[in-house]
Formats: C-alpha cells, sequence, structure tokens
C-alpha cells in the first residue's frame, strides 16, 4: 500500500471475487475494465468475471481508487479472493482534478500528478491495453470458444448480424492462428501468474452442466421440499391484456408473464416467509422483493437473475425489465448485483412447455413459484362448464422455513391478485 | 419489394433472434417457433425485428396467421411493407 499525506487519510479497500450464485466456486478475470490510478464508485462495473454460467459484468461494492490490480487478467480464483485493493478518498473536488469515469474500452488518461503516484502493482504489470471486450458483440458461444483458444474477441471481424462475432468467426480466428498465416488475432494475454486452477473448459456446455448440477444437488441434499400446486383461470387476466397491447406498437407489448412476475411479488408482500433466504439454521427474510427468473439460453442452460424490486415496477417497467434481462442473459451482458441478489426464483416454462413446474429451490433461497403453460381446458365455475385459458401454478418450497399451510395461502393469493389485472 | 425481398428479410431478422439455426433449414409450412425453439419472448422479438426491418407492425391477433414463414411472407407482402427500404444485412 502507498503511503498518503496526512490531509487524505486513506482507507484501503478490498474488492473480492463476488459469489455469482450458490453454484460458484471459483471464478476467471476474463477483462479488467479500471487500471490503477481510476477512480470508481459504488456500483461501477471495474470487471468481467466468467464463471460456469458464461461472463458477468461485476460492479464494485464500495468507492475509492483503484491502487493495484492483484489478480491479472486470465487467472482463475477462488470465490472471495482480493482481485483488487482500492485506497478511499476524503480528498476534496479541489485538490484532485476531477477525472472522468472510465470509459469502456477506451483508456483512460494517466492518473494526474498531483496525485500520489499509483502503486505499482507488485503482482501484475501495469495492464497495457485492456481489450474492449464490453462492446465487442458476441454470442456466448462464440465468447466461450475465444476464451479457450486464447483469441481475442476484439481483433476477431464479425460476420454476424450487425457485425457480431459467431462461432464461425472465432473458429476462423483460430484456424489462421493455427496456419500461422496473418492471425487476426493471438490472444495477448498478460502473464498469467497462478496456474489456471484446472483446466479452462472446453466445452461450454459442459461447464455450464457443471454449474446447474452443483446448484440443484445441493437444493436436493439440503432442501427439504414441499410442493403445492393449482390451476389459475386466466381469462381475465388475458382479456386485459389482449386490450392493453391492442393500442400499442409491438416495442411495448407486453407478454403473460409479466403479469405473472407482478403477482407473485404482490403476493410475496404478504407472505414474505417465502422471500428471504435459509442460511446457517436460520430463516432469514429478505429486504426487497427480487425476483429471479429462470431464463433457459439457446444452446442449453438455465440462468436466474434477478429483476430487483419488481413488487414495485409498473406492468411496462417490468416487462422492459423482463425483456432487457432475457437480451443480456444470452449475450453475456448480465451484471453481478443480478447474480447475487434474487430473493425468490420464478421459473415460467411459457406457452410452448409443459403444464406443470415441479420446481428445485436455488440456494440459499426458500422458494420457487413454476407456472406452465397456459393452454385452454375446460373450466367448472358456479355450476357451469366452460372453456377459460388456463395455467397450473406450483410452488417448491423450502419446509424448515414455510409450511404447507402458508404456501397454499401464498398461491391463493397470486391467483386471487390475477382475477384483477387492472390492478396489478 | 418482391417476395424474394421480404423473404430474406425474414430470414435475417429470424437470424438475429436464433443465430444458431439456419433459416433456409426451416420447413416454409410449419409453425417456425417449434421448429426453432421461439419462446414467447423471443417470438416478441422477431416480430420486432420485421418491424424495424420493414415498417410493418403485426398485432398479436395476426400472431396465427404469420406462424410459418409462408404465412409470415404472405402477411408482409399484403401489408405493403416497402414503404421503408430494407436495410441490408
Amino acid at each position: 500500500m502507498p503511503t498518503t499525506d496526512s490531509a487524505s487519510p486513506a482507507t484501503a479497500t478490498e474488492f473480492r471475487m463476488p459469489s455469482l450464485g450458490a453454484d460458484m466456486k471459483f471464478g476467471t478475470v476474463v477483462a479488467w475494465l479500471v487500471k490503477p490510478g481510476d477512480r470508481v464508485k459504488r456500483g461501477d462495473v471495474v470487471a468481467e468475471v466468467e464463471t460456469e454460467k458464461g461472463v458477468f459484468a461485476v460492479e464494485i461494492g464500495s468507492g475509492g481508487i483503484i491502487d493495484e490490480i492483484s489478480v491479472a487478467k486470465g487467472t482463475k480464483v477462488a470465490v472471495g479472493a482480493v482481485l483488487a485493493r482500492l485506497r478511499g478518498e476524503q480528498l476534496g473536488g479541489e485538490v484532485v482534478p476531477a477525472v472522468e469515469p472510465p470509459k469502456l474500452g477506451a483508456p483512460t488518461p494517466a492518473a494526474p500528478v498531483s496525485m500520489p503516484a499509483p502503486a505499482v502493482p507488485k503482482s501484475v504489470r501495469p495492464l497495457p491495453t485492456v481489450p474492449p471486450v464490453r462492446g465487442v458483440r458476441a454470442s456466448p458461444l462464440a465468447r466461450k470458444i475465444a476464451e479457450s483458444m486464447g483469441v481475442d474477441l476484439a481483433r476477431v471481424t464479425g460476420t454476424g448480424p450487425s457485425g457480431a462475432i459467431t462461432k464461425a468467426d472465432v473458429e476462423r480466428a483460430v484456424s489462421g492462428i493455427v496456419s500461422g498465416l496473418a492471425a487476426p488475432t493471438a490472444a495477448k494475454r498478460p502473464e498469467v501468474l497462478a496456474p489456471p486452477v484446472g483446466p479452462p473448459p472446453t466445452d461450454a456446455l459442459l461447464a455450464m452442466r457443471h454449474a446447474v448440477a452443483a446448484a440443484v444437488s445441493r437444493a436436493k441434499r439440503e432442501i427439504p421440499h414441499y410442493y403445492l400446486a393449482c390451476d389459475v383461470n386466466l381469462a381475465s387476466a388475458l382479456a386485459w391484456l389482449a386490450t392493453h397491447n391492442a393500442t400499442r406498437t409491438v416495442a411495448d407489448r407486453v407478454l403473460p408473464a409479466a403479469l405473472l412476475l407482478k403477482s407473485v411479488a404482490l403476493a410475496l408482500r404478504t407472505y414474505p416467509a417465502l422471500n428471504g433466504f435459509w442460511i446457517d439454521g436460520a430463516h432469514r427474510a429478505a429486504e426487497g422483493i427480487h425476483l429471479g427468473v429462470a431464463i433457459s439460453l439457446r444452446g442449453g442452460g438455465l440462468i436466474a437473475p434477478a429483476i430487483h424490486d419488481a413488487d414495485r415496477l409498473s406492468i411496462d417497467d417490468l416487462m422492459h425489465a423482463l425483456s432487457d434481462l432475457v437480451r443480456r442473459a444470452r449475450s453475456s451482458g448480465l451484471r453481478s448485483s443480478e447474480m447475487m441478489d434474487a430473493t425468490v426464483t420464478v421459473s415460467n416454462l411459457g406457452d410452448e412447455g409443459a403444464a406443470t413446474v415441479f420446481g428445485i429451490i436455488y440456494p440459499p433461497q426458500v422458494a420457487l413459484v413454476g407456472f406452465g403453460k397456459i393452454n385452454e381446458r375446460p373450466w367448472a365455475e358456479s355450476g357451469m362448464i366452460g372453456v377459460r385459458p388456463v395455467v397450473t401454478m406450483s410452488l417448491a418450497a423450502d419446509h424448515r422455513a414455510t409450511d404447507g399451510h402458508y404456501g397454499g395461502r401464498f398461491l391463493a393469493e397470486v391467483d386471487r391478485l390475477l382475477q384483477e389485472p387492472e390492478s396489478l | 419489394m418482391t417476395r424474394d425481398e421480404i423473404r430474406s428479410a425474414v430470414f435475417a431478422a429470424l437470424r438475429r433472434i436464433a443465430p444458431e439455426i439456419d433459416p433456409a433449414s426451416l420447413r416454409t409450412n410449419l409453425p417456425i417457433r417449434d421448429q426453432a425453439d421461439l419462446d414467447s419472448m423471443d417470438f416478441l422479438n422477431f416480430m420486432l425485428e420485421l418491424h424495424t426491418a420493414l415498417g410493418v407492425d403485426i398485432p398479436e391477433t395476426a400472431y396465427r396467421e404469420v406462424a410459418t414463414l409462408d404465412g409470415c411472407v404472405l402477411y408482409l407482402a399484403a401489408h405493403n411493407p416497402q414503404r421503408q427500404p430494407v436495410k441490408p444485412g
């Protein structure tokens, strides 16, 4: 740590490898978006980390000035390992010239001379030019292959839609390297100090299966699940939605999923014991209602990033959040907070799937709400049989945290909310 | 705009949604969603891509008509997409 003058008593902070889910043991820093001397504030994306589930933009938990990058790009480390050190800044604006926040992909100027010179990291050389991984359009599969083959995506010419890099582009780049032709790119990684732990995953799908396996095995081993289900008549909800959408252009249309999510979020306000965690033998209620949305990735695999404060979003905002989340989940654009903050999970098989979800809880959460396919079924009501759009809603819940009676009342509340779509 | 031009615009939109699918390999008279494994969000994005590329806003009530590639091209041809030029790509 560099010493600083007495006018600026600095407090050091460590930035550690976050746990982006119960299934994560290790992460590989695939890009640094900051360098020593850069000023960051809480929530800034400072690095990209690859796990078995993909590449995530990692936000920093506290602000300050980056003092030292402790882990070189390309290094695989355990969750909790120190990635970088920060020094706190308590300097007035007149002492330190304002520094623009680092622009992604554009190297920022060196730290102003009036500042204490950033310590030369002992463990790594200053990172010269961090390839602008963000901003490079590439399919998750292409990223995976590029990483495992050591191809720098910033130097691959994309031939996909809007110049996106496809699997074929990466393979072409690889064959260029192998054949020794003017290689579009051979990755210039900063030296890897600690050897990667284990071989890098060469098969993205296999890595994803491992991650899913770790989470669901732990869930089935540790969590005494109980299951409940009920059928919900969606006639009012879908009629309301059709009217809502009829006046809108395609960009502003709302899918039934948004109504289902909103009603679950609102019901959790009344039944908060299902929204939280089971940690160290005790139930911990969560502060906000952050719905983890199970998203299947094209090509295989599953991820459940969070929509923050879903109970407070309007239907339109919730739909936009969902649409944005799905898009980013499929293009490796998720942020670490989205991977860490979910307080409950909703699995919605959509209108092409099976009738009922028998969920597996994502530890340490205590509940998973499932929705099967919405389809027309015979529906008996008030002595009459009619045909209605119906969905089977299910709850998998941790019996240590709640009992079936409580879970049943929760499902009834979701049902009730879905009968009054205008109030969602 | 010719049928072929519309067809290639539809293919381009589909490639953006499902990059791993070759649209030319799809049966043109069977539902796109089943063949390309599009969920409701994917299909909405497909409609959005068509709107952006061709300027045709397909209402929900017409989703049945555009379920197949053939239906899609027919619908778009009938709804006069030449108001906006098709962007290359």
